[in-house]
């Protein structure tokens, strides 16, 4: 066999968070092909006090971004009731002045305003549309033209390969960050505890409603609450988000749904690139400018030498060691990717 | 016209003689609408979609509408073709649960539901599916009384409008099985253990309080959502049918203390307190309430613990 007959692997875009402008900045030096943001309100699903762009901010960070060839992405990726429909259709009319490269949109009724009045503007489907097949990803090709679509947290490798056999939509997936154990737009859990969820409000276990207590029996985290974990003397504690939480379930006490780890895929990235992905996503709007630099410069090194030479391609323990030390958790999983995790 | 009242699709995984007996049952229950089939796992092989749709026969020659629900998390070849096989069926409504089912259906021309899992929080996505085929749509659960009445102010004329009333919320999906976790097994090797949890397997916070139920890849809440005392409340929103969550003893009660409350024979409080033996946990109606939803909110709008 002549391995050279075979197709070099699609260029992958490496999309990095942007949490503010120092972030923004962050990921444009180490190497982003693009950035995802948000306004500061409720239309993005990182709707945390001190992140995001106000209209001047996010001007500043695409005039930058545009100068250094970077691509900004506009999340708009909450569901607008029907009371506040009209201010998500601003927040489009916004971001396509501005001159953002795409919309990251999750609502049918939004998707379907922007396509009627910004038929230039590009856009994608968020990962909280929960669309996990390539049936619902071209349903919204079909209607609204979509151009890229990102998948929840949920298929394994091989299912990623099989919806990108079937949809003219561009794939991308998260390759690092906070896990989401949940299908995204399909998790109610933080608003059932506190009221506020990722699908109407943007914010998923917030601040607001999170106790750190010392007791008796240790330091306790309470979000509204419930108590979602308790730490013996020198364990090491959490911020409490509710699917990362120590539970009782049949006398025993443990994680009943996630460990508190990061999501870190490096090590399935040619099998990725092989499956035909378009982009890879780094999660984390709500971190540093520090974590973005480290993050992005270790994941663009990874996807050259991944597409430069796949065969031979094994992450660099360094890589590995750098980034568990930025981990939730300190450690890694492969997720639903791999199989058995699931 | 009166609120209807429907029967979710039974989310848990019982044996198939129970299963079939049950559906038995729902023959003779003052329930117009019954949705039917596996939504939450496509292991889940006690019953396969021809027994589905044996059931659904059995239930319209019993004079109800029979509706056949697709699987809410599709990942695979094999989940699709399912759900292809139940928008293919000739005679019975389906309930699309996922934009895949959506798609399969408006291009088949046949009227659908739209599912509770589509995410329809405001009425221009509702249109959008009206246009499509929806004749009726099921709000999200976190979906509350204001929100809903303003999507009713601009709705698509004739799309019925359907609530989740009574049972334990299905709050989340994963592509894990939590109760294979719990016997460290993998999902694809899960012995089916969820079949030995007919309510869900019970998840209590390390203070002993009551939280969850795990159900195989969805969690649930632990508290029973029970909208039982705010059913003239839910008629006056504008909602078209109440829906009622399958539970292993007591559903058919449940419905007769709906249908009571609906017919003005009971009040919704008497009705409700006649609920309280039926009910497998302690109520909650935050959502309904515009407030965190396993809180449980008064008649006169107060909190109680």
């Amino acid at each position: 066999m002549n391995q050279a007959a075979a197709p070099a692997p699609a260029r992958i875009e490496l999309v990095c968070p942007a949490g503010g402008l120092p972030a923004l900045k962050a990921a444009v030096e180490h190497g982003a092909d693009c950035v995802y943001a948000g306004f500061k309100d409720e239309t993005n699903a990182r709707n945390f006090t001190g992140l995001n762009f106000d209209q001047a901010g996010l001007r500043e960070g695409i005039r930058h971004a545009h100068a250094h060839g970077v691509k900004v992405l506009l999340a708009l990726n909450t569901y607008p009731t029907s009371a506040s429909f009209p201010r998500w259709e601003r927040a489009v009319d916004r971001a396509a002045d501005l001159g953002a490269d795409a919309v990251i949109l999750a609502d049918a009724g939004l998707m379907e305003y922007a396509h009627r009045a910004h038929p230039e503007l590009r856009l994608h489907l968020s990962v909280q549309a929960s669309a996990t097949s390539y049936e619902a990803i071209n349903f919204y090709h079909r209607h609204f033209g979509i151009r890229r679509a990102v998948l929840p947290r949920v298929l394994s490798a091989a299912q990623v390969e099989n919806v990108v056999a079937h949809t003219p939509v561009e794939i991308e997936v998260f390759g690092f960050g906070g896990l989401c154990v949940m299908v995204e737009g399909r998790c109610a859990l933080s608003a059932y505890v506190t009221g506020d969820g990722p699908n109407c409000t943007g914010a998923c276990s917030p601040g607001k409603a999170v106790r750190w207590e010392q007791t008796a029996e240790g330091v306790e985290t309470r979000l509204n609450g419930v108590l979602v974990d308790r730490y013996a003397p020198g364990e090491r504690s959490a911020y409490p988000t509710l699917c990362k939480g120590r539970y009782q379930v049949g006398g025993q006490t443990y994680y009943a749904i996630e460990e508190p780890a990061s999501l870190n895929t490096l090590e399935l990235l040619p099998e990725l690139a092989r499956a035909g992905i378009r982009a890879i996503k780094i999660e984390g709007r709500q971190r540093s400018p520090a974590y973005v630099a480290q993050v992005t410069r270790i994941w663009r090194e990874a996807i050259d030498r991944c597409l430069r030479d796949p065969a031979a391609f094994a992450p660099a323990p360094a890589w590995i060691a750098a980034l568990n030390k930025v981990s939730e958790g300190q450690t890694h999983t492969l997720g639903a990717y791999s199989r058995p995790w699931k | 016209m009166e609120m209807k009242l429907s029967l979710a699709p039974l989310p848990y995984y019982w044996p198939r003689s129970r299963t079939l007996a049950f559906y038995r049952e729902v023959e003779s229950m003052p329930v117009d609408i019954v949705y039917l089939g596996e939504t939450v796992c496509s292991r889940r092989h006690e019953l396969r979609a021809a027994d589905w749709i044996d059931i659904a026969r059995a239930i319209a020659a019993a004079g109800k509408e029979a509706v056949l629900s697709t699987q809410a998390l599709i990942e695979s070849e094999s989940d699709l073709k399912v759900v292809r096989r139940l928008v293919e069926n000739d005679g019975f409504r389906v309930e699309a649960n996922e934009m895949g089912a959506v798609r399969l259906l408006a291009e088949r021309r046949v009227p659908f539901v739209a599912g509770a899992s589509l995410n329809v929080y405001n009425e221009r996505t509702l249109a959008l599916l009206a246009r499509l085929g929806a004749m009726r749509w099921v709000a999200p659960h976190e979906m509350n009384r204001a929100m809903l009445e303003a999507l009713r102010c601009g709705a698509p004329a004739g799309v019925e409008c359907e609530v989740f009333a009574w049972g334990r919320l299905p709050l989340a999906w994963s592509a894990r099985c939590f109760t294979a976790r719990h016997f460290n097994l993998q999902k694809d090797t899960c012995e089916f253990r969820c079949i030995e949890f007919p309510d869900g397997l019970e998840v209590k916070t390390r203070d002993a309080e009551d939280f969850l139920v795990l159900n195989g890849i969805q969690t649930q809440s632990h508290k029973v959502h029970d909208l039982l005392p705010d059913s003239a409340a839910l008629r006056e929103a504008g909602v078209d049918i109440a829906r009622i969550g399958p539970q292993s003893s007591g559903t058919a009660e449940i419905a007769r203390l709906f249908r009571a409350a609906i017919e003005g024979s009971l009040t919704p409080g008497e009705a409700d307190a006649r609920a309280r033996p039926h009910m497998p946990a302690d109520p909650c109606n935050g959502f309904w309430h515009g407030r965190p939803g396993f809180e449980r909110v008064g008649d006169r709008g107060q909190k109680s613990p």
